[in-house]
């Protein structure tokens, strides 16, 4: 350790952001083109979709042939980091199970979501079963920011009229694929409502827009695009702004704490720069996290100070409290009419093409809220894991002879088969409200720091009756399609997997650390993610989520994001910045 | 930017995709108007270091000796043989994929070595031979023992686990190989206006509309 030192700026931002993602990414491009001088830090390298991506790549061209051994979603995926990053540990608390998933790069996870992008409802800001906290602010309040967004970035889709399920400014979706034709056909058999999907994929040209691309339908949103043609942070958002001179953007840079004065308000950071390992200190007249909501609970409960002895913004004690994640639980088979099926190219669209809105009245039901299915299936790029258990599906239909034969086998005639049950397998997945829960929540572990010294979260999260029930319904109903649709199928999965209800975590979608509310005492922000104890500090991310609907977090990330940048740049001479 | 220009920022004729060369020959006189051509991206733009050193380092190891790759190939030649349509498993270099899975997914090296002990053993016991060194008759009779999970006697379940990871990697190999997409007939991977399923497959399948 000799020679560190810490390295302090004697620049003074309008603004630091901590955090390229969606979040700091909307807040970065809203400020920087209204002028001011903006400095964002991201903890992981850079990343441009245009250079970076492993878009396009043949399955040999990885030597695991897609494998998801360093990368969890497989070898082509964008997203760098996983659920588990060497040097940065998280631990549990009481034998319960939380999954983190981080991704360590420009413009964070958005680099390979699935581009689901549904907007919260009515519904969701304010439940009718009043379960759960109230949103202080309304989809009306959202909804302009909802429509700004989809004509800034782009979202296909089509106009329903759903109460729940808000329409947006929508290009052209894709038309389904075959499977998803066989899908629809059996859900609606049993009732489920199926639309077309909604995803922030340009399946046209962008108005106004001449800086990003029009998809050409490789089907590969999840290795990111090198046109532009869907949405991830960097080309929508981030690189615009750096365009505008007024950003600053350093990478590599993990943040350790949020720097206050004796009054409590935040004047800056302080990182440590992976590249070279020293310790840095920046200024800035705000400061805005969009780290994501584990990592913005984590920086708010690791900046103790005389003025914030709990944790910055944290006098409720709420921050880290009421974390929730979206439910899932998931099904699929095979389509013996499919068998055989003619060969062409029907990548279609990295995201959905169809899914199903939460479709049911509550009353009858032994769970509160819903979920929504997504679908998908067919004529994939083969990588790593394609024909596995053969030997479950080649027994179950007859050969092209006619005659039902043994599973499993070798030779030619099993070389033949996964010819023949190429493209006809199918997948669904429920995807659900979980109610946000004071008992589910992060802290600080007092015994364990990451490779930067920094203390790391210990979670504590345990599921209820409420989210199992959930996953029986989707469990019954994923059963009911299947059936509908012809399909060949396993059993549901029952009690001792909780239905297939997956770990904590597992969905990505986690929100709701650090609390929106109109009570201070209560709650660590207003209802413009200012925070209470400390005006001239914003988190821009999930965190703010009071109860997060059966929706993917990511569009109303957008939208809350591009109001609080809005409002910062109104307030700005109130907040004396 | 529309489509034909998402294209040519791709930065046409560098990628190492076939299809997409293909895709754009046609458009061979608009080169010259290419606004991004910018030097094309390395095969490793985009791999984090670890990542990087980790595979080389992979590949410098050798994890199965050279009788175990001898019983692999044989092994993998019986699950994916030549036909009319393609070539073999090892023709497609599915034995050397299969021993960097065993060091790229460490748990699969107990499974696949101690699998072919196993079947090893029983060789020797019923032939006085390796597997290796059986006829081709042999080595059936004894793969027709633990090939079909629910035939197989309740004694050869361990050689069940291991013909069907054998399988499972054997076809995963083959059909993520050139030759094996090939075969495999899939034709993605190439620029394209996704506008639905064709006519004719809709027809065949008695649907009234490409949309839902």
């Amino acid at each position: 350790m000799d020679g560190l030192q810490i390295k302090k700026s004697t620049t003074t931002y309008d603004a630091i952001i901590v955090g390229s993602g969606a979040g700091g990414g909307m807040a970065g491009y809203v400020l920087a083109h209204a002028g001011l001088k903006v400095l964002m830090l991201e903890a992981g390298a850079h990343f441009d979709p245009r250079t970076d991506s492993q878009q396009l790549k043949m399955p040999w061209e990885s030597p695991r042939r897609g494998a998801g051994t360093t990368r969890p979603f497989g070898d082509f995926d964008a997203a760098y980091g996983g659920w588990e990053i060497e040097g940065e540990p998280y631990t549990t608390k009481d034998k319960t199970e939380f999954n983190w998933f981080r991704a360590r790069m420009l413009g964070g996870r958005t680099n390979h979501w699935g581009r689901i992008s549904l907007r919260m409802g009515p519904n969701d800001f304010k439940a009718k079963d009043g379960l759960t906290d109230d949103w202080p602010i309304t989809y009306n309040d959202v909804k302009p920011f909802y429509d700004k967004v989809d004509r800034l970035i782009g979202i296909y889709g089509t106009k329903e009229g759903l109460e729940n399920e808000p329409d947006g400014i929508f290009l052209t979706p894709p038309k389904p694929r075959l499977n998803e034709i066989f899908i629809t056909q059996g859900a609606r058999k049993a009732g489920v409502t199926v639309l077309p999907g909604r995803g922030s994929v340009l399946t046209e040209a962008l108005p106004g827009n001449t800086s990003r691309g029009v998809c050409f339908f490789c089907g590969q949103c999840g290795r990111s695009c090198k046109v532009y043609g869907d949405f991830s942070s960097s080309s929508c958002l981030v690189n615009p702004a750096l365009a505008t001179g007024n950003l600053k953007l350093i990478t590599n840079a993990m943040v350790r704490e949020v720097l206050t004065n004796k009054e409590g308000l935040a004047t800056g950071v302080s990182y440590v720069n992976k590249d070279d390992m020293q310790e840095y200190q920046v200024n800035g007249k705000m400061v805005i996290l969009g780290a994501s909501a584990g990592e913005s609970a984590r920086l708010l409960l690791n900046s103790k100070s005389a003025a914030h002895p709990g944790g910055l913004a944290n006098s409720s004690g709420v921050v880290g409290r009421y974390l929730h994640d979206s439910t899932g639980s998931s099904a699929g088979g095979f389509l013996p009419q499919l068998l055989d099926r003619k060969r062409y190219n029907e990548d279609g669209v990295g995201s959905v093409h169809i899914y199903s809105p939460w479709w049911l009245d509550n009353n009858k039901l032994d769970f509160p809220r819903g979920y929504h299915i997504e679908y998908g299936g067919g004529m994939h790029m083969p990588t790593y894991g394609f024909g596995f258990g053969m030997q479950n599906m080649n027994g179950k239909v007859p050969g092209r002879d006619g005659k039902m034969k043994a599973a499993g086998g070798y030779g030619a005639s099993l070389k033949d088969d996964y010819r023949r049950f190429y493209g006809t397998q199918f997948g669904m997945a429920g995807r659900g409200t979980a109610l946000a829960r004071y008992d589910n929540y992060c802290e600080i572990d007092p015994k364990v720091v990451d490779k930067y010294g920094i203390p790391v979260l210990r979670f504590h999260y345990k599921w209820t009756n409420d989210e199992i029930n959930q996953a029986k319904h989707m469990q019954e109903t994923f059963q009911e399609i299947m059936h509908n649709m012809g399909a060949i199928y396993g059993p549901p999965q029952g009690k001792e997997t909780n239905y297939g209800l997956e770990a904590p975590g597992r969905i990505i979608h986690e929100v709701g650390t650090v609390r929106m509310g109109d009570d201070p005492k209560k709650s660590a922000l207003n209802k413009y993610s200012q925070a209470h104890d400390c005006k001239n500090l914003f988190v821009v991310d999930a965190a703010p989520f009071v109860q997060q609907g059966d929706k993917n977090a990511t569009w109303t990330i957008l939208a809350l994001s591009m109001r609080t940048a809005e409002y910062i740049l109104q307030q700005r001479k109130m907040l004396n910045v | 930017m529309n489509r034909r220009d998402s294209l040519r920022a791709l930065g046409i004729g560098t990628l190492s995709t076939g299809t997409l060369l293909a895709a754009c020959k046609s458009n061979k006189d608009d080169k010259t108007k290419v606004e991004d051509a910018s030097t094309p991206p390395s095969p490793q733009a985009g791999r984090q270091s670890y990542e990087l050193e980790r595979d080389a380092r992979l590949h410098k190891e050798t994890f199965f000796t050279k009788e175990e790759m001898a019983a692999i190939t044989v092994l993998a030649d019986i699950i994916i043989p030549k036909d009319e349509n393609s070539g073999s498993a090892s023709d497609a270099k599915v034995p050397d994929f299969i021993e960097f899975m065993a060091k790229d997914l460490p748990e699969h090296q107990l499974p696949l070595r101690g699998g072919l002990r196993w079947t090893n053993l029983q060789c020797l016991n019923r032939y006085g031979k390796a597997f290796v060194d059986c006829s081709h008759s042999q080595q059936i009779e004894l793969i027709d023992m633990i090939a079909y999970p629910e035939k197989a006697k309740p004694e050869m379940a361990q050689g069940v686990a291991f013909f069907n990871l054998m399988r499972d990697l054997t076809a995963t190999g083959f059909f993520s190989s050139q030759i094996g997409v090939k075969d495999l007939g899939f034709v993605g991977n190439a620029p394209n206006r996704w506008n639905g399923v064709p006519d004719d497959v809709l027809k065949q399948y008695g649907i009234a509309s490409a949309s839902i």
